[in-house]
């Protein structure tokens, strides 16, 4: 991984002393709320329900065994001993307090870590596939060029104080699992004619109140010229981002009222001033960081370790395991885990001090002592010898880690919520509990198979509801908790935005309204079929009569 | 908006007393209407626009320096012809939270070669001294309820960045590679 040289803790260290600087002025009365605010926020400390939370980057989600361990001694020590995993790769600590923050900085830039611009209206953490690097359907690693737009986009003079937010995710397989279409840039490695690297370039996609897939704005982009188009195309955003309404202000907004041609247009017109500049990429810089990001030495195993063979035959539990949370690796005789943060009554992503360093434990003793954060909030072991899986699964369920549910109802995507979040309008973490303990049933669960589904609790889509095969989002109605469910959506290649069934449910209908959804699939679906797949083949009616049985059922559904 | 007369600027890294008056156009009011004192005058765009001979005059008849200030939606393209009359170009920042005007003096340094008096002014305080800097601006009025005097510092807040900036041209990944 990516090791920071003598400039990079230079800057770290910098920012570190400037936000002691900036919150002793604040709270010496020198800074305003107003004033504060935007500062804070750029280093990813927001005033929730609770206090301050604190979110922690994990730069495109890859950290060593030694950055998680840090986390896992910051929540001990600073927090309540556990931390909230996003579905942006991120570490949420929920109950920090204002004056330590500058002290939890400089004890994470130890570790090379930080929390710089993890909010705010700048670009944020960018964001990449969690098996990058180990990925048999790999074009090239996308996490070199995560990290030379890390350093680019790290205290960009220009763009401190856009319009709005702005996340960039790149992917480098020929499956995306980074959700490229949904983010404001999306970026895809493709190979030109000649066999050349370059991007595909999406841009205006996102989720939030208007949901939206990203357009093409360009097909090939070579990748020498990465910084200075994105710089254009940035620096289009900021002067021409709509800065009236929060909500009309992402850029999707923009490409949507200009057209992807004439945002294109706009874009080509900034960059043909600045391509070929200074900030051109050279051979030397792209081979200086991929060099971080050199596969291990790997050793030579037989593809099928036969003790390996003889454990998925005869322990129901570790094949099960194995089924949902191993994942097929480059390498003969390697593969890659998920460790799971999903559990009933445990929010979704959540782990304490204890996992964190467990998982840290078993990165370092079994994979090459690094980890990964996926966006669907759970850790990824990438590297692990298959003859050591047995191991691994039992140690992993000492700690907690090892539901086998990768993929499956329970390994749902929530928010934090109204528990703890200031903007939601619902709580997400008591349905997801609810919908867990109603499939609990393990057997019920594999039955039915891969099957997405995300919480939100407001528009602002953190849990990615939209792209939920079944998605549920919070919504207040005269300070009542309701939700909606959409059906359809998907991440990856076919990326498609839910639809709305109908009216929204109170929180205690809801998991029946799941299972009823999850009945129609259950006997309408043809072999192989995933419940989206059918969901695609027959389209919502079915599903939408199925969750409203009465038509005439009023919402007069006690709210409990 | 202020009269700029009296008040104090951050340049060449120091206080020192600021001889340019703002000129504002009152809502509803005509460019041709707009009274021009003495002095060094920061006009807005469009009395620029329309009195643009009138102004010129002043400067070689009275030797009166010229000098524009722009707003956030103002394109600074609209001046590339004119830039080399101008000693002072101010871009006025309504809120700091409002960044165009980040991407306006880059313009106005990079693409039109701007080289004279680049000021910032307006919601501007200690935290934005650092990136406006690197921007391009190179005289600041902060303002009201933020101390001047302390805002210096901000010029050092971070010793070396990754990016180009009009005080840093070649990025980091060049200079490290050096």
């Amino acid at each position: 991984m990516y090791r920071y040289d003598d400039y990079d803790h230079t800057i770290v260290q910098a920012r570190v002393a400037q936000f002691r600087d900036q919150t002793r002025r604040y709270l010496a009365g020198e800074l305003t709320d107003d004033e504060f605010r935007p500062l804070r926020l750029q280093n990813g400390l927001y005033i929730q329900r609770h206090g301050p939370m604190l979110r922690l980057a994990v730069p495109y989600g890859l950290l060593s065994a030694a950055q998680l361990r840090r986390f896992a001694d910051i929540a001990r020590r600073y927090d309540r001993g556990f931390g909230h995993f996003t579905t942006r790769h991120n570490l949420q600590l929920n109950w920090v307090k204002l004056p330590e923050v500058p002290q939890i900085l400089a004890e994470l830039s130890q570790d090379e870590l930080h929390a710089i611009q993890t909010s705010g209206n700048c670009i944020r953490n960018v964001t990449t596939d969690h098996f990058a690097g180990v990925a048999a359907d790999e074009i090239a690693d996308p996490r070199p060029w995560a990290e030379i737009l890390r350093q680019w986009s790290t205290f960009h003079p220009e763009f401190a104080y856009l319009p709005r937010k702005f996340k960039v995710a790149i992917s480098g397989a020929a499956e995306d699992r980074a959700a490229i279409q949904v983010h404001d840039l999306g970026l895809q490695l493709v190979q030109g004619e000649a066999g050349e690297i370059g991007f595909k370039v999406y841009a205006g996609g996102g989720l939030g109140r208007t949901p939206l897939l990203g357009q093409v704005v360009r097909e090939f982009l070579p990748w020498p010229h990465l910084l200075t188009y994105t710089e254009a195309l940035v620096r289009v955003f900021n002067r021409y981002g709509r800065r009236d309404n929060a909500y009309k202000a992402r850029i999707k907004i923009l490409v949507k009222a200009l057209g992807r041609e004439e945002f294109a247009r706009q874009v080509e017109d900034e960059w043909s001033h600045l391509k070929d500049g200074p900030s051109t990429l050279t051979t030397a810089e792209v081979d200086r960081v991929a060099a971080q990001f050199r596969a291990p030495t790997y050793e030579t195993f037989a593809a099928d370790d036969l003790c390996h063979l003889a454990h998925l035959r005869e322990d129901k539990a570790f094949s099960r395991w194995v089924e949902r949370n191993v994942q097929a690796h480059k390498v003969a005789g390697y593969a890659a885990v998920t460790l799971s943060l999903k559990k009933p009554g445990t929010p979704p992503g959540d782990a304490t001090s204890e996992q964190m360093a467990a998982a840290a434990d078993l990165a370092q003793r079994y994979s090459f002592g690094e980890i990964r954060v996926s966006h669907e909030q759970n850790l990824i072991l990438a590297d692990v010898p298959q003859r050591e899986l047995y191991t691994v699964w039992h140690r992993a369920k000492a700690a907690g880690l090892a539901a086998p549910t990768v993929g499956l109802l329970q390994d749902l995507i929530a928010c934090p919520g109204g528990d703890f979040c200031g903007l939601a309008n619902a709580r997400s973490l008591p349905l997801a509990a609810a919908i867990q303990e109603r499939f609990e049933d393990l057997d019920y669960q594999h039955d039915i198979g891969e099957l997405e589904l995300n919480i939100s609790g407001c528009m602002n889509s953190c849990g990615h509801h939209h792209l939920g095969a079944i998605g549920i989002l919070g919504v207040d109605k005269n300070g009542e908790e309701w939700y909606q469910v959409t059906l359809g959506g998907q991440q990856g290649n076919h990326a498609s935005i839910g639809e709305v069934i109908g009216r929204s449910f109170a929180a205690i209908e809801v998991p029946d309204v799941v299972e009823r959804l999850i009945g129609v699939y259950l006997t309408t679906r043809h072999t192989e079929e995933r419940f989206i797949d059918t969901v695609q083949r027959l389209g919502i009616e079915p599903f939408r009569s199925a969750a409203y049985p009465n038509p005439n059922h009023s919402r007069r559904v006690a709210n409990a | 908006m202020r009269n700029l007369q009296t008040r104090q600027i951050i340049k060449e890294r120091r206080l020192q007393d600021d001889v340019w008056k703002v000129v504002n156009l009152v809502d509803g009011q005509a460019e041709i209407d707009v009274c021009l004192p003495v002095g060094p005058l920061l006009v807005p765009l469009a009395v620029w626009k329309a009195r643009k001979s009138c102004l010129i005059a002043r400067e070689y008849e009275h030797g009166t320096p010229l000098g524009i200030w722009l707003s956030p939606e103002d394109d600074p393209a609209e001046i590339a012809k004119d830039i080399d009359d101008f000693t002072v170009i101010a871009v006025h920042f309504p809120k700091f939270t409002d960044g165009r005007g980040y991407s306006t003096a880059r313009l106005l340094r990079e693409r039109y070669g701007y080289d004279g008096e680049l000021r910032a002014f307006g919601d501007i305080g200690r935290d934005q001294i650092f990136f406006l800097n690197r921007v391009g601006f190179d005289s600041f009025l902060i303002g009201e309820g933020h101390n001047a005097e302390e805002a210096i510092a901000a010029f050092d807040d971070f010793p070396e960045a990754y990016q180009t900036g009009t005080d840093l041209p070649i990025p980091l990944f060049r200079r490290r590679a050096a």
